[in-house]
């Protein structure tokens, strides 16, 4: 297509000849490199894809492991039929979704009356965020995992080894960078809308739900995305809080109940690493440009 | 509002002035109010913990005693502290170095090709840094396999001798980098691609009018117009993969010999598995000065972008 244009503009213009010439060369290559970084970029996937589709007396086989000889569903059967993986399944999805109900509750009201509604100490609280935004979770496990045994000995509340645990516990990751996308987005609203809205008799409460929600709404389809996304993915607390096979979430049950000591089924293990990566990788494919377009907006964590 | 109502003179001056006090009043209070769970949730559930990190670093093993600095000093004599402080600075300036060019060379490339097709690839590249990095990790677990590597087959076939990916220390140093280069270069790339975008066309044409090198372009129009976002997204994974757990966790372990431990995983070790829980906190608390300094700058940068703006 792009060659096709590129050749028709040239006769118009002779004299830029060589260059459209080292346009098309450009061109070319930058497909070249983008095939080969493609290739780079979807490898691990797909090899879970082809493990996931073949026996295990192939997988050990001396065979190409780049090929699936026997196609078979097997590994998904099993697994699916698994007590233990559908209760992961569970946990990790209620998890989620909980943690973004919260998060989004606490985020966009926040960053409303961060954004628009100063009061004392606003301003602090805004770089507070952020930099809490900029505290990783391997610093705070350890004080965390302590803290709860002192809850359990004051309060004799179990925190430890519970999967609804995680429910309180994501916040602390997902909630500041929410809040600081919604700020960013909810500050890009000209002001004179909430000031017509409040010479209208509308109360606080009225502007955010009427005009500053609907007004946001890419804004608060990019968080809810990666609230949803962080909160699937967490691997450290859960590992850490959590040891018994029912009250594990995805990503860690899959890793300690699937490898046991020295056997790795790699034919289960790939198939529950695809099942455990889907529900994200199916929000990204339909909502792909809200989810870049959170993440030039806020700068997200790399 | 407190604009409009100053920019109305209008009314009665002094019942104006006491009705707006009333509602800034009003206001300020349903501020807090509406930012009180954050606040709760920052103070209680990180503010606390980064404070009770520092107190019980300086507790003995049994946290029963005060210990003052004998963590830490404990630690500088130990060499497998030594290692850990080594390889948490290689791996973290390694993977964001090499994240950065690939995001930038791959970045260039997409911007290349025809608006068209550009989300095509861009979504397809993006996918790495979707996948949850735990499962996504497994998989190149499964790619290094000792016995049945699927790429030892591919340098195989091509007349090369395999590779002990995990097997072998400046190996598994190797990959712990390449699986965190893996997931983290797509992320520089939207940055870099969306910020190649914001640069103005005619810079470029006036550039090649000037008879400027592609490489002269490069590095005398796109460079300077995007360092302040390179540096931001720099700082931000700096930050990131200094404090990383999930990739080294599951693709060494930390082995072989702790060569492959950065202080995350060194601290759920020591701290969470081996039980001494002041010795982990004290291992974790050395992330604080790197993330304290990259913080610094970001924070400089994104003041500054700001005020421009």
């Amino acid at each position: 297509m792009a060659n096709a244009s590129i050749a028709g503009e040239a006769p118009g213009r002779p004299k830029y000849g060589s260059m459209s010439r080292d346009r098309t060369w450009a061109l070319r290559w930058s497909y070249f490199f983008l095939v080969l970084f493609a290739i780079f970029f979807l490898m691990p996937p797909i090899y879970m894809l082809i493990t996931s589709l073949k026996t295990s007396a192939e997988i050990s086989a001396a065979t190409n492991p780049w090929w699936i000889s026997n196609p078979t569903l097997q590994n998904y059967i099993d697994l699916l039929s698994q007590n233990h993986f559908l209760v992961f399944f569970r946990n990790s999805a209620i998890v989620s979704i909980c943690v973004v109900i919260l998060t989004m509750m606490i985020s966009v009201i926040a960053a409303f009356a961060l954004a628009r509604m100063k009061f004392w100490g606003s301003a602090t609280l805004a770089t507070g965020v952020f930099l809490t935004y900029l505290i990783p979770e391997t610093l705070l496990f350890i004080p965390l995992f302590k803290m709860f045994s002192w809850v359990n000995e004051v309060f004799g509340i179990q925190l430890m080894n519970h999967w609804w645990t995680m429910i309180i516990l994501y916040p602390t990751l997902t909630v500041p960078f929410a809040t600081w996308i919604m700020i960013g987005y909810f500050a890009s609203i000209p002001k004179e809308l909430d000031e017509a809205a409040l010479i209208d008799g509308a109360t606080w409460m009225q502007t955010l739900t009427k005009i500053f929600i609907p007004v946001a709404l890419p804004g608060i389809i990019a968080a809810t995305i990666f609230t949803f996304t962080v909160a699937w993915a967490q691997f450290l607390y859960p590992l850490a809080f959590t040891t018994s096979t029912s009250e594990l979430v995805l990503p860690v049950g899959i890793i300690t109940t699937l490898i046991k000591g020295d056997v790795f089924n790699w034919g289960q293990i790939m198939t529950g690493a695809l099942l455990g990566a889907a529900p994200p990788l199916i929000i990204y494919a339909f909502l792909m440009d809200y989810y870049i377009a959170g993440l030039t907006a806020g700068a997200t964590k790399g | 509002m407190a604009d409009i109502a100053a920019r109305n003179p209008a009314g009665h001056p002094t019942q104006q002035r006491s009705s707006l006090h009333k509602l800034m009043q009003r206001k300020s209070t349903i501020a807090f109010l509406m930012a009180l769970p954050l606040i709760l949730l920052i103070t209680i559930l990180v503010a606390y913990p980064a404070g009770y990190a520092v107190y019980l670093a300086t507790l003995n093993k049994g946290m029963t005693r005060f210990v003052g600095f004998g963590n830490f000093e404990f630690l500088f004599g130990r060499d497998t502290f030594w290692l850990v402080v080594y390889q948490s600075c290689l791996f973290a300036i390694t993977a964001v170095i090499f994240k950065a060019i690939i995001g930038f060379v791959v970045a260039h490339f997409v911007h290349n090709i025809p608006a068209k097709g550009q989300r095509k690839w861009r979504g397809m590249l993006l996918v790495p840094w979707v996948i949850p990095p735990a499962m996504s990790t497994l998989a190149w677990l499964w790619l290094f396999d000792p016995s049945y590597s699927a790429l030892n087959w591919v340098l195989e076939g091509v007349g090369l001798s395999g590779i002990p990916w995990t097997g072998e220390a400046g190996w598994a140093r190797f990959s712990v980098i390449l699986v965190n280069v893996w997931i983290g270069s797509p992320f520089f790339m939207i940055m870099y691609l969306a910020a190649l975008k914001s640069v103005p066309e005619q810079l470029y044409e006036a550039a090649s009018i000037d008879g400027a090198t592609w490489w002269q372009r490069i590095w005398y129009v796109t460079l300077p117009m995007m360092r302040n976002i390179i540096a931001i997204t720099a700082l931000f994974s700096l930050i990131v993969t200094f404090a990383n757990f999930d990739i080294v966790r599951v693709l060494t372990a930390g082995g072989p010999l702790n060569s492959t431990h950065i202080f995350g995983t060194w601290a759920f070790r020591v701290g969470i598995e081996g039980g001494d829980i002041p010795l982990g906190a004290a291992v974790s608390l050395f992330m604080v000065p790197i993330l304290a300094v990259a913080a610094t700058f970001i924070l400089r940068d994104i003041t500054k972008r700001g005020s421009e703006v």
